[in-house]
């Protein structure tokens, strides 16, 4: 039962602009594509990860005008209009922002997978809370499923971005 | 001098990349490839009378629909039992499609290929499958009655049983002063890494040549059995490993369904096709494990020393058995921990149910078997009133004893012969570092304060870094950066840290300059992959001995172009000198240069080499009869046996006298893998693994119904610990060299999460003063068992017993 058949039309699609990382961006997509979708394969931005699709495990989080939210939980056209940070917002190899940087100092992560929704959630929460206790930030990861860490070094990793945070603050005042 | 890489907690040089969103695993790749989706079973027993596709030809997006009878050759065929044993006497593996017949829900039935993940589903949605169903089994217990089977050709449900015994157990029981038994049961769990499995696969049609990437834990093995399948020759398949989100055994399975339909659909379409895995997919369709019941009969002497172990046990395989009987097997052998029981009979018998099927989840079995033995301690020193940790010291091994034949068959078909290891040594320092001795006055405290709290002790014995071998590759390059590579994969074990900081150290150069690369079979085409614990003792001692090689050509180079004795030189920061002589020297670069005679020289490194050129002597062939033109080094390291790392765990929980609920307060860890390579990635490997076991012990089941239907198949419902769930681990090592291998290392990773369901189990069976036999244990779970209690269904401790009575007099 071969039942190879040719393509059909595809589906009527929207334009969806928004800005990602401070950079304008525009595609054109079905009305139902997952916003972690749009940026992962529309996009290419590919450190925002997807680990349930429902909601639970928090890899996909983003930042939606600053406040943490799951992008597989948002359709790509929700976003439009808004300002939307990935992990590649974050920083970069060259300049690691103070949450990535406390991740590779206090070995903060294993496989990596789970890491940039805990980078972009921890980001957010330290604006909240510059100066967090150890139960704060305990508390402040407990979205967030990670598999591999045991999650005790990413606590450190918590506790360090708001220490290396601060000193940066401190410099740059 | 160069500092000291092996054995420093350096940062991980994968860590920046990762942080920053640049990691690629498997769905990063592939953005204009087709996508997979598959019509699984909705029936855990059924047979397929009709597929209609009919509705789904229509879809927009479609690309094809191909059920079984579409799969040509060796891709119809059953898929393969990886590793028989004389005792699985009733194998099954199910096929790429479902043949006629489904085992279990999520069984795929229908695979469809369209532009995007999307339209895939939506045909998946209107492609019609009709079914006559059969009897369901599910649960070990239905499984036993065998009143309605799984597979015809397995009578009994029953596809392995195996009986090993050391010594004449019949009568050392018979003649043990005294005896108990113990009824215990351990529920599925499963891997659950948070990326699921995933494949992609891209047919060159010029070339005739297949690369296929795989969330896997072995490259070569994926490499093969594609090839083997779609009757193409090795030479015309790659296999890559990207990154990969964890493993934890799941991705040792191969091939799976989907890593044969991929590459052949993408051959037959001559484009790209790629599938990955959704979270229910992972669920209904990858791999669980742990699900046994248990029967432990114990002979023991006044003092606690056991003279007779006889234990039953009966573990639920799933529906099919590819990666046959190696839980069970590690179950039955690796149940002996630290300790040396006079006699020692274990019988087991492998069940089929129509449930997903059952492969290693890390530990592997090893849970399973530390919850009977270390429950038994605990019954054997509440018994006779001897303190817990006691009775456990009187029954070690000592090192003195080691290398300790058990007289048993290991997984690997090797003797079950531990190498060494300090168990006295390490029990002691749990102790103190749970203060164990000061846990009385603790626990008065608390209860006039109304808590409840309990000690609990687990310890085990791990065999790590099974063979068959691992091999390894080291390339120098003329500019002096070191290419490193070896053919097992990497799940977040950090090997691009560990491995280079080995490489490092036995060439003399700096880690900067090292660079490893595993899992992709075009770098190394020899390899067994990433499981058991192995990869640090396999790969880590290939490595060295790759390198060795590699500096041993160097130095031989060197030597010849500085004119002085191979034994006066050194290698010091990827810089080659003479001892005690700083301007007479080479960088390694230039040694590489010269390995390689060219014609041409086209670099600045070339250019630099031709002051050592030598004096040019026309009856020498510019490459040696025994030599190779290159700076490499390759070899492979191949172990006679296992090497045996061992730990002990000490919990301090508190229970809730109204609500049952369940907290760890502490959470101990001893921990030896030998000499480690990097402190920090092991300490990380021992977080992690508690975690698994924390959830295991307190929140993960696989909840079946009787139909055979998972109820609990998301995240939202399968309760993986959070943040909020996992306690602080306070850990500390003891460092037992293996005698076994050039580094003296043995694995770490699967060691964490072994004993922990044993752990809690004590703390909660001491806090709460009747025994816990059946883990994993709920709020709810222990509050009926509470009742139980009350009730007089379910006896107290003896110890409690003996307190009150001490009390009331
Ligand atoms: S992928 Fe969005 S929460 Fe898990
Ligand atoms: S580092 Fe692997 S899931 Fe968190």
């Amino acid at each position: 039962m071969n039942t190879s058949v040719a393509t059909h039309d595809a589906e009527a699609l929207v334009p969806v602009h928004v800005t990602v990382n401070g950079a304008p961006y525009g595609a054109s997509v079905p009305a139902r594509r997952l916003l972690s979708d749009f940026l992962r394969h529309d996009l290419r931005l590919t450190g925002t990860h997807v680990g349930c699709e429902h909601g639970v495990c928090g890899a996909c989080t983003i930042l939606l005008d600053g406040e943490p939210v799951r992008s597989c939980l948002m359709f790509a056209v929700q976003a439009v209009g808004h300002e939307v940070t990935t992990v590649e917002g974050c920083g970069t190899i060259e300049s690691m922002g103070p949450v990535q940087q406390a991740f590779t100092e206090c070995h903060g992560l294993q496989c990596g997978f789970c890491t940039p929704g805990f980078i972009t959630t921890i980001t957010a929460f330290l604006k909240e809370n510059p100066a967090p206790t150890q139960d704060e930030a305990r508390e402040a990861i407990s979205g967030n499923l990670c598999r591999c860490t045991g999650y005790q070094n990413i606590v450190k990793s918590v506790l360090r971005a708001a220490e290396i945070a601060g000193e940066q603050a401190g410099k740059t005042r | 001098m160069t500092t000291k890489m092996f054995g420093a907690p350096i940062k991980r040089r994968e860590d920046p990349r990762l942080v920053t969103g640049g990691g690629r695993y498997l769905d990063d790749l592939g953005h204009t490839a087709y996508e997979a989706a598959f019509v699984r079973s909705p029936h855990a027993h059924a047979r397929i009378v009709d597929i209609d596709v009919t509705d789904a030809l229509e879809t927009p997006g479609l690309v094809g629909i191909w059920t079984h009878e579409d799969l040509d050759g060796p891709v119809g065929e059953n898929l393969p039992l990886l590793i028989p044993h004389p005792a699985l006497i009733a194998p099954a593996t199910g096929f790429a499609l479902a043949k006629d017949e489904v085992n279990h829900v999520g069984e795929a039935i229908v695979l469809v290929v369209a532009e995007n993940r999307y339209a895939a589903e939506d045909a998946v949605a209107r492609i019609r499958v009709d079914y006559d169903f059969l009897p369901v089994v599910v649960g070990l217990e239905t499984a036993r009655t065998a009143a309605n089977l799984v597979h015809d050709h397995a009578p009994g449900n029953i596809s392995a049983h195996l009986l090993q015994e050391v010594g004449d157990v019949e009568t050392a029981m018979a003649g043990a002063p005294h005896r108990l038994s113990l009824d215990l049961a351990i529920e599925r769990s499963a891997c659950m890494p948070m990326e699921g499995k995933g494949v992609y696969a891209r047919w060159d049609t010029d070339a005739e040549h297949l690369t296929l990437w795989s969330s896997t834990q072995t490259s070569t093995g994926v490499r093969a059995a594609v090839a083997a399948r779609l009757g193409l020759p090795l030479a015309k398949v790659d296999c890559i490993t990207p990154d990969v989100g964890g493993g934890f055994g799941v991705k040792i399975m191969h091939p799976w369904p989907e890593e044969v339909l991929i590459p052949w659909a993408a051959r037959l379409l001559g484009h790209d096709v790629k599938w990955t895995e959704d979270r229910r997919e992972h669920f209904i369709s990858s791999a669980h494990e742990r699900g046994q019941l248990q029967e432990v009969e114990v002979g023991f002497d006044d003092e606690g020393r056991v003279l007779a172990l006889d234990v039953k046990f009966w573990h639920d395989n799933g529906a099919y058995t590819p990666y046959g009987i190696i839980v069970p097997i590690i179950t039955a052998t690796q149940l002996l921990g630290p300790y040396k029981p006079g006699a020692y009979r274990v019988e087991f018998w492998s069940m089929f149910t129509n449930t997903v099927l059952v492969t290693p989840y890390r530990g592997a079995g090893r849970p399973q078997g530390c919850f009977a033995m270390e429950r038994t301690m605990d019954a054997i020193a509440d018994y006779l009133g001897v303190d817990r940790a006691e009775v456990r010291s009187r029954n070690f091994i000592l090192p003195e004893e080691m290398p300790y034949d058990h007289g048993l068959m290991f997984q690997d078909g090797r003797p079950l012969k531990y190498d060494s290891g300090d168990f006295p040594a390490s029990l002691a320092k749990l102790k103190a570092l749970v203060g164990w001795d000061d846990f009385a006055p603790y626990r008065e405290q608390a209860a006039s304060e109304g808590r409840r709290v309990g000690l609990g002790i687990g310890c085990y014995v791990e065999g790590t870094g099974v063979g068959p071998y691992e091999g390894a590759h080291v390339v120098i390059e003329t500019s002096g950066r070191v290419n490193v590579a070896t053919g097992l994969t990497t799940q977040g074990q950090g090997h691009q840290t560990a491995f280079a900081q080995i490489v490092a150290d036995e060439l003399g150069v700096p880690i900067e300059t090292v660079h490893v690369t595993t899992g992709d079979t075009r770098r190394m085409a020899y390899a067994v992959g990433t499981f058991a614990s192995r990869a640090a003792v396999m790969s880590g001692n290939a490595i060295a001995l790759a390198a060795r090689a590699a500096k041993a050509k160097a130095l031989k180079i060197a030597a010849d172009a500085l004119e002085v004795s191979e034994d006066d030189l050194e290698i010091i920061d990827g810089v080659i000198g003479v001892k005690g002589l700083p301007e007479a020297s080479m960088p390694i670069g230039t040694t590489a240069v010269l390995s390689n005679p060219l014609r041409y020289a086209f670099d600045e490194a070339a250019k630099a080499a031709t002051q050592f050129a030598g004096t040019f002597d026309p009856d020498k062939p510019p490459v040696a009869d025994d030599e190779e033109p290159g700076l490499e080094g390759k070899d492979f390291y191949s172990p006679t046996q296992a090497t045996f790392a061992n730990g002990m765990h000490a919990a301090i929980v508190e229970t809730d006298p109204v609500t049952a609920e369940i907290k760890i307060l502490r959470y101990c860890v001893i921990h030896d893998c030998g000499t480690m390579i990097n402190p920090m990635i092991v300490e990380g490997q021992v977080h992690g693994g508690v975690a698994q076991g924390v959830g295991g012990a307190l929140y993960e089941r696989m909840v079946y119904d009787e139909f055979g239907q998972l109820l609990n198949a998301s995240f939202m419902d399968f309760l993986i610990p959070y943040a909020s769930e996992v306690p602080h681990v306070e850990a500390d090592h003891l460092e037992t060299p293996s005698p076994l291998n050039p580094l003296g290392i043995k694995g770490a990773g699967e060691a964490g999460c072994i004993p922990v369901s044993a752990v809690i189990a004590s703390a909660i069976e001491d806090a709460e003063g009747f025994p816990i036999t059946s883990m994993p244990i709920s709020p709810g779970d222990l509050w009926e068992l509470r009742q139980q209690h009350d009730r007089g269904e379910l006896p107290s401790l003896r110890r409690t017993t003996a307190e009150s009575a001490k009390e009331k007099s």
